[in-house]
């Protein structure tokens, strides 16, 4: 029975690595697409049928250069920098029920890795660990536009942790769990969380944008602004590194909001679990379509939305909830 | 394409200002911005704007190496040299200006006088790595010989790279064609140029 579990365990870490690195590199093809559609242009179009090899040109491309360490880097701390971010993105995602469990030749599959009675808080913290991959690189890269990113990412870091935490609160006083397959079995008796949280749900979403990094809250490394910030001086595979932890840390905070709010994959059911498929690939367009749409903010507005905006209505929220839970 | 959409310089007169209000100052005013500009979900419109574009795929790209854009009669390129409608001939006249006005001295020209005891050009030669397509020699030519065309591929594998007169000479089969292309750019001759010539007043 031990042996089998640990078997089991390893195939489906090394599945998950597999199939998320993989689509790290199909999502960028996709960010491509989508945000040249979107302005009028026809994004990659030369490798392959409809440019649909491109992510491979540049994954040789990045495979292949040379891993440059400038001279007056902190040279360890440089190197493990992208490590951090990509295996935190992976890290957290072994609380994460990608699909319902499924019956494989006879035996059962739960596509989880650990469904630990911690989950989302779990996820949350070592999602958060993440970002002091920007934060060491950017330190570490003696390079004055690396450090201005360095700062930037601890900003973000303050500011949308709180709210990220505060947003979920309530819900998981409704659930009265952390466990994500929890707030699926809940879902599937009460409905969705969006419709009695909308407001946890909408707070939730703003801080995963500001936890990924993503346009409007695109500060740590806002190539307009500060080169490529914390990357500026990355090149080859340690810089594919980040950007692999990027889509994959928005793949999987795809999958924790579709959990969290809605409804995650129902009862398990084959149409349940490509609706959740479903509402994974909309959170992720919603990430690409923001960056084609808005503009960014600044890291002041950025605190300001966070601590004087959104953390005052998030605990509002959390008295409400309570006071409505007390009564109910 | 054609060249008449980017030629035609008559400005439309649908231009207007945009309203916008000036930023508030005082901080009810800055609150109420704030209030709007969340309920009124102006995001939203932004957002509806990029998704209405992709879902119409109107794009605008020009696929280059198999697409060109048209190239305007005024673009200065790698240049020419013209030959006579009448007889066939170089219209070079060997005066020089052209090697004397080019500000990056990279037009080099070499004449002796040939048998009929003509003046005939026995060198010209331009530098395109020192070029910097100012126009000068095609404006101040006296004949309209040496022009610009429109071939702008001109990449090469090293800086000096030169164009010798033989190849920037229409080529005599093209012109027995008839099928050089007159220069209309700067310094040439602007169309219903007759209408507007006048006579020269001898009254006085
Ligand atoms: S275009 Fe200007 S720089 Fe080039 S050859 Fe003519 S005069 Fe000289
Ligand atoms: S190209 Fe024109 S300006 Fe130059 S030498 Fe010939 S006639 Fe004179």
């Amino acid at each position: 029975m031990e042996t089998a579990y640990l078997i089991e365990t390893v195939i489906k870490i090394v599945v998950i690595l597999l199939v998320f690195s993989a689509l790290a590199g199909i999502g960028t093809y996709f960010e491509r697409k989508v945000l040249a559609f979107m302005q009028r242009r026809l994004g990659p179009m030369n490798v392959g049928p409809y440019g649909m090899l491109q992510f491979g040109a540049d994954a040789i491309k990045l495979f292949t250069k040379e891993d440059i360490i400038p001279t007056n880097v902190v040279s360890p701390i440089f190197k493990i920098a992208p490590v951090i971010t990509v295996s935190t993105a992976f890290i957290a995602a072994a609380a994460i029920p990608f699909l319902p469990s499924f019956t494989l030749f006879g035996y059962e599959v739960h596509p989880i890795i650990a469904d630990i009675n911690i989950g989302i808080l779990y996820i949350l913290g070592v999602m958060g660990i993440g970002l002091y991959g920007p934060l060491l690189g950017g330190m570490a890269s003696a390079n004055k536009f690396s450090l201005l990113s360095a700062a930037r990412s601890a900003v973000v870091f303050i500011s949308y942790e709180v709210v990220a935490g505060l947003s979920i609160l309530a819900p998981i006083m409704l659930v009265g769990s952390l466990s994500l397959i929890d707030f699926n079995n809940y879902q599937i008796e009460n409905g969705w969380i969006i419709l009695s949280q909308p407001v946890a749900f909408l707070m939730f979403w703003i801080a995963a944008f500001a936890e990924t990094g993503r346009t409007p809250f695109h500060l740590i490394a806002n190539d307009h602004e500060i080169i490529d910030g914390f990357g500026t001086e990355y090149s080859g595979m340690r810089w594919g590194l980040f950007y692999i932890g990027e889509y994959a840390n928005m793949f999987f905070i795809s999958f924790v909001i579709s959990l969290l709010f809605l409804g995650g994959f129902g009862d398990g059911s084959v149409i349940g679990a490509f609706l959740f498929l479903g509402k994974v690939a909309f959170f992720f367009f919603c990430f690409l379509w923001a960056r084609a749409a808005w503009p960014d903010v600044r890291p002041d507005q950025l605190m300001w939305l966070c601590w004087k905006v959104l953390m005052p209505i998030a605990v509002i929220n959390i008295i409400i909830t309570g006071v409505v839970i007390m009564e109910g | 394409m054609k060249n008449e959409q980017f030629n035609d310089r008559n400005i439309s007169n649908d231009y207007f200002k945009v309203d916008i209000a000036d930023y508030p100052t005082t901080d009810w005013g800055k609150f109420k911005c704030a209030l709007d500009r969340t309920f009124k979900l102006e995001l939203l419109v932004g957002l509806w704007v990029v998704l209405r574009e992709m879902f119409k795929f109107n794009t605008h790209t020009v696929k280059y190496p198999e697409e060109k854009m048209p190239i305007g009669p005024r673009y200065r390129a790698v240049h020419e040299m013209k030959r006579l409608w009448e007889s066939d001939t170089e219209r070079c006249i060997g005066c020089g200006l052209c090697e004397k006005i080019c500000i990056s001295n990279c037009i080099r020209i070499d004449t002796k006088i040939d048998e009929n005891s003509r003046k005939e050009v026995s060198e010209y030669s331009i530098n395109l790595g020192r070029c910097i397509f100012c126009g000068y020699c095609a404006e101040v030519c006296p004949e309209l010989a040496i022009v610009h065309g429109g071939e702008y591929e001109n990449a090469s594998d090293q800086r000096e790279h030169f164009v010798m007169y033989e190849d920037m000479l229409t080529p005599l089969d093209k012109m027995k064609a008839g099928t050089q292309s007159e220069f209309e750019g700067f310094g040439a001759i602007t169309p219903h140029e007759e209408e507007r010539v006048k006579k020269t007043p001898l009254a006085y």
